[in-house]
Protein backbone atom coordinates (compact mmCIF):
# COMPACT_ATOMS: atom_id res chain seq x y z
CA UNK A 1 0.00 0.00 0.00
CA UNK A 2 1.45 3.36 -1.03
CA UNK A 3 1.28 6.32 1.35
CA UNK A 4 2.27 9.99 1.73
CA UNK A 5 3.26 9.71 5.36
CA UNK A 6 6.90 10.77 5.05
CA UNK A 7 6.05 13.89 3.01
CA UNK A 8 3.26 14.93 5.37
CA UNK A 9 5.38 14.30 8.46
CA UNK A 10 8.37 16.28 7.20
CA UNK A 11 6.06 19.09 6.02
CA UNK A 12 4.86 19.39 9.62
CA UNK A 13 8.49 19.40 10.84
CA UNK A 14 8.02 16.22 12.82
CA UNK A 15 10.51 13.43 13.42
CA UNK A 16 9.53 9.76 13.25
CA UNK A 17 9.87 9.70 17.04
CA UNK A 18 7.42 12.62 17.39
CA UNK A 19 4.86 10.95 15.13
CA UNK A 20 5.29 7.61 16.90
CA UNK A 21 4.62 9.30 20.24
CA UNK A 22 1.43 10.95 19.02
CA UNK A 23 0.09 7.82 17.32
CA UNK A 24 1.15 5.49 20.15
CA UNK A 25 3.41 3.10 18.23
CA UNK A 26 7.18 2.57 18.06
CA UNK A 27 9.50 4.61 15.82
CA UNK A 28 10.34 1.38 13.96
CA UNK A 29 6.68 0.98 13.07
CA UNK A 30 6.50 4.52 11.62
CA UNK A 31 9.68 3.82 9.65
CA UNK A 32 8.28 0.53 8.28
CA UNK A 33 5.02 2.23 7.25
CA UNK A 34 6.89 5.09 5.53
CA UNK A 35 9.03 2.58 3.64
CA UNK A 36 5.83 0.75 2.66
CA UNK A 37 7.08 -2.47 4.21
CA UNK A 38 4.20 -2.64 6.66
CA UNK A 39 0.51 -1.70 6.37
CA UNK A 40 -0.91 -0.13 9.53
CA UNK A 41 -4.03 -1.34 11.30
CA UNK A 42 -7.30 0.53 10.75
CA UNK A 43 -7.18 2.36 14.13
CA UNK A 44 -3.60 3.53 13.40
CA UNK A 45 -4.58 4.64 9.88
CA UNK A 46 -7.53 6.60 11.34
CA UNK A 47 -5.27 8.29 13.91
CA UNK A 48 -2.82 9.29 11.17
CA UNK A 49 -5.57 10.59 8.86
CA UNK A 50 -7.06 12.61 11.73
CA UNK A 51 -3.66 14.06 12.63
CA UNK A 52 -3.00 15.21 9.06
CA UNK A 53 -6.65 16.32 8.61
CA UNK A 54 -7.42 14.17 5.60
CA UNK A 55 -9.24 10.97 4.75
CA UNK A 56 -7.60 7.56 4.90
CA UNK A 57 -7.94 7.31 1.11
CA UNK A 58 -5.97 10.54 0.68
CA UNK A 59 -3.21 9.26 2.96
CA UNK A 60 -3.05 5.65 1.79
CA UNK A 61 -3.47 4.38 -1.78
CA UNK A 62 -4.44 0.74 -2.06
CA UNK A 63 -2.81 -1.10 -4.97
CA UNK A 64 -5.11 -4.03 -5.60
CA UNK B 1 6.44 7.80 24.57
CA UNK B 2 8.28 8.09 27.89
CA UNK B 3 5.28 6.54 29.65
CA UNK B 4 5.25 3.76 27.04
CA UNK B 5 8.98 3.13 27.54
CA UNK B 6 8.62 3.11 31.33
CA UNK B 7 5.72 0.66 31.11
CA UNK B 8 7.69 -1.50 28.65
CA UNK B 9 10.73 -1.56 30.95
CA UNK B 10 8.51 -2.47 33.89
CA UNK B 11 7.07 -5.45 32.00
CA UNK B 12 10.48 -6.56 30.71
CA UNK B 13 11.88 -6.48 34.27
CA UNK B 14 8.86 -8.44 35.55
CA UNK B 15 9.41 -11.09 32.87
CA UNK B 16 13.14 -11.22 33.65
CA UNK B 17 12.45 -11.76 37.36
CA UNK B 18 9.97 -14.60 36.71
CA UNK B 19 12.23 -16.19 34.08
CA UNK B 20 15.26 -16.23 36.38
CA UNK B 21 13.24 -17.51 39.33
CA UNK B 22 11.78 -20.22 37.05
CA UNK B 23 15.32 -21.25 36.05
CA UNK B 24 16.39 -21.22 39.71
CA UNK B 25 13.41 -23.33 40.87
CA UNK B 26 14.04 -25.70 37.93
CA UNK B 27 17.65 -26.14 39.14
CA UNK B 28 16.45 -26.73 42.72
CA UNK B 29 13.84 -29.28 41.56
CA UNK B 30 16.47 -31.04 39.42
CA UNK B 31 19.46 -31.12 41.76
CA UNK B 32 17.74 -30.78 45.17
CA UNK B 33 16.69 -34.45 45.42
CA UNK B 34 20.28 -35.53 44.67
CA UNK B 35 22.39 -33.02 46.60
CA UNK B 36 20.15 -31.40 49.23
CA UNK B 37 17.27 -33.55 50.54
CA UNK B 38 18.28 -37.07 49.56
CA UNK B 39 15.24 -38.02 47.43
CA UNK B 40 12.64 -37.08 50.06
CA UNK B 41 9.39 -37.53 48.06
CA UNK B 42 7.39 -34.70 49.66
CA UNK B 43 10.16 -32.13 49.19
CA UNK B 44 10.69 -33.25 45.60
CA UNK B 45 6.98 -32.90 44.76
CA UNK B 46 6.90 -29.53 46.55
CA UNK B 47 9.90 -28.28 44.53
CA UNK B 48 8.29 -29.44 41.27
CA UNK B 49 4.96 -27.76 42.11
CA UNK B 50 6.77 -24.51 43.01
CA UNK B 51 8.63 -24.70 39.69
CA UNK B 52 5.36 -25.30 37.79
CA UNK B 53 3.65 -22.34 39.52
CA UNK B 54 6.68 -20.18 38.76
CA UNK B 55 6.51 -21.25 35.11
CA UNK B 56 2.84 -20.26 34.87
CA UNK B 57 3.64 -16.83 36.34
CA UNK B 58 6.48 -16.48 33.80
CA UNK B 59 4.02 -17.23 30.96
CA UNK B 60 1.58 -14.61 32.31
CA UNK B 61 4.40 -12.04 32.50
CA UNK B 62 5.32 -12.87 28.90
CA UNK B 63 1.69 -12.38 27.84
CA UNK B 64 1.64 -9.00 29.64
CA UNK B 65 4.73 -7.92 27.70
CA UNK B 66 3.29 -9.20 24.41
CA UNK B 67 0.07 -7.23 24.97
CA UNK B 68 2.16 -4.07 25.31
CA UNK B 69 3.79 -4.52 21.89
CA UNK B 70 2.54 -2.36 19.04
CA UNK B 71 1.09 -3.87 15.84
CA UNK B 72 4.41 -4.32 13.99
CA UNK B 73 6.14 -5.83 17.02
CA UNK B 74 3.22 -8.25 17.47
CA UNK B 75 3.45 -9.24 13.80
CA UNK B 76 7.21 -9.85 14.06
CA UNK B 77 6.79 -11.97 17.21
CA UNK B 78 3.82 -13.92 15.83
CA UNK B 79 5.65 -14.75 12.58
CA UNK B 80 8.70 -15.83 14.57
CA UNK B 81 6.56 -17.98 16.88
CA UNK B 82 4.85 -19.61 13.87
CA UNK B 83 8.21 -20.52 12.32
CA UNK B 84 9.61 -21.71 15.64
CA UNK B 85 6.53 -23.82 16.48
CA UNK B 86 6.38 -25.35 13.00
CA UNK B 87 10.05 -26.26 13.03
CA UNK B 88 9.80 -27.63 16.59
CA UNK B 89 6.97 -30.00 15.60
CA UNK B 90 8.49 -31.14 12.29
CA UNK B 91 12.16 -31.36 13.33
CA UNK B 92 11.21 -32.63 16.81
CA UNK B 93 9.28 -35.58 15.37
CA UNK B 94 12.04 -36.32 12.85
CA UNK B 95 14.54 -36.33 15.72
CA UNK B 96 12.25 -38.62 17.73
CA UNK B 97 11.90 -41.05 14.79
CA UNK B 98 15.68 -41.17 14.36
CA UNK B 99 16.02 -41.91 18.08
CA UNK B 100 13.33 -44.66 18.01
CA UNK B 101 15.15 -46.42 15.15
CA UNK B 102 18.52 -45.95 16.88
CA UNK B 103 19.88 -43.94 13.98
CA UNK B 104 21.45 -41.31 16.26
CA UNK B 105 24.06 -42.15 18.91
CA UNK B 106 22.24 -40.32 21.76
CA UNK B 107 18.72 -40.00 23.27
CA UNK B 108 16.29 -37.38 21.93
CA UNK B 109 15.95 -35.55 25.25
CA UNK B 110 13.37 -32.77 25.73
CA UNK B 111 16.28 -30.41 26.50
CA UNK B 112 17.37 -30.54 22.84
CA UNK B 113 13.87 -29.49 21.76
CA UNK B 114 13.83 -26.58 24.23
CA UNK B 115 17.22 -25.39 22.96
CA UNK B 116 16.08 -25.81 19.36
CA UNK B 117 12.92 -23.74 19.97
CA UNK B 118 14.96 -21.01 21.68
CA UNK B 119 17.52 -20.81 18.86
CA UNK B 120 14.96 -20.90 16.01
CA UNK B 121 12.85 -18.23 17.74
CA UNK B 122 15.89 -16.00 18.20
CA UNK B 123 17.02 -16.42 14.57
CA UNK B 124 13.48 -15.88 13.24
CA UNK B 125 13.18 -12.71 15.36
CA UNK B 126 16.47 -11.34 13.99
CA UNK B 127 15.48 -12.09 10.37
CA UNK B 128 11.95 -10.67 10.76
CA UNK B 129 13.20 -7.53 12.53
CA UNK B 130 15.63 -6.88 9.65
CA UNK B 131 12.85 -7.43 7.08
CA UNK B 132 10.86 -4.48 8.43
CA UNK B 133 13.80 -2.08 8.89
Amino acid sequence: MKNRLRDLRTAKGMTQEDLAEIIGVSRQTINAIEKEKFDPSLPTAFKMAKLFEMTIEELFQFEG
Amino acid sequence: METMKLERNKRVKKLAVWTWSWVATMAIATFGPIYIWDDHAFLTIFAIVVNLANGILMILANRDLFNHFDELEKKIHLESMAISLGLAVVVGLTFSLLDQRDLIPFDADIGFLVMFIGITYLVAMLINTRRYK
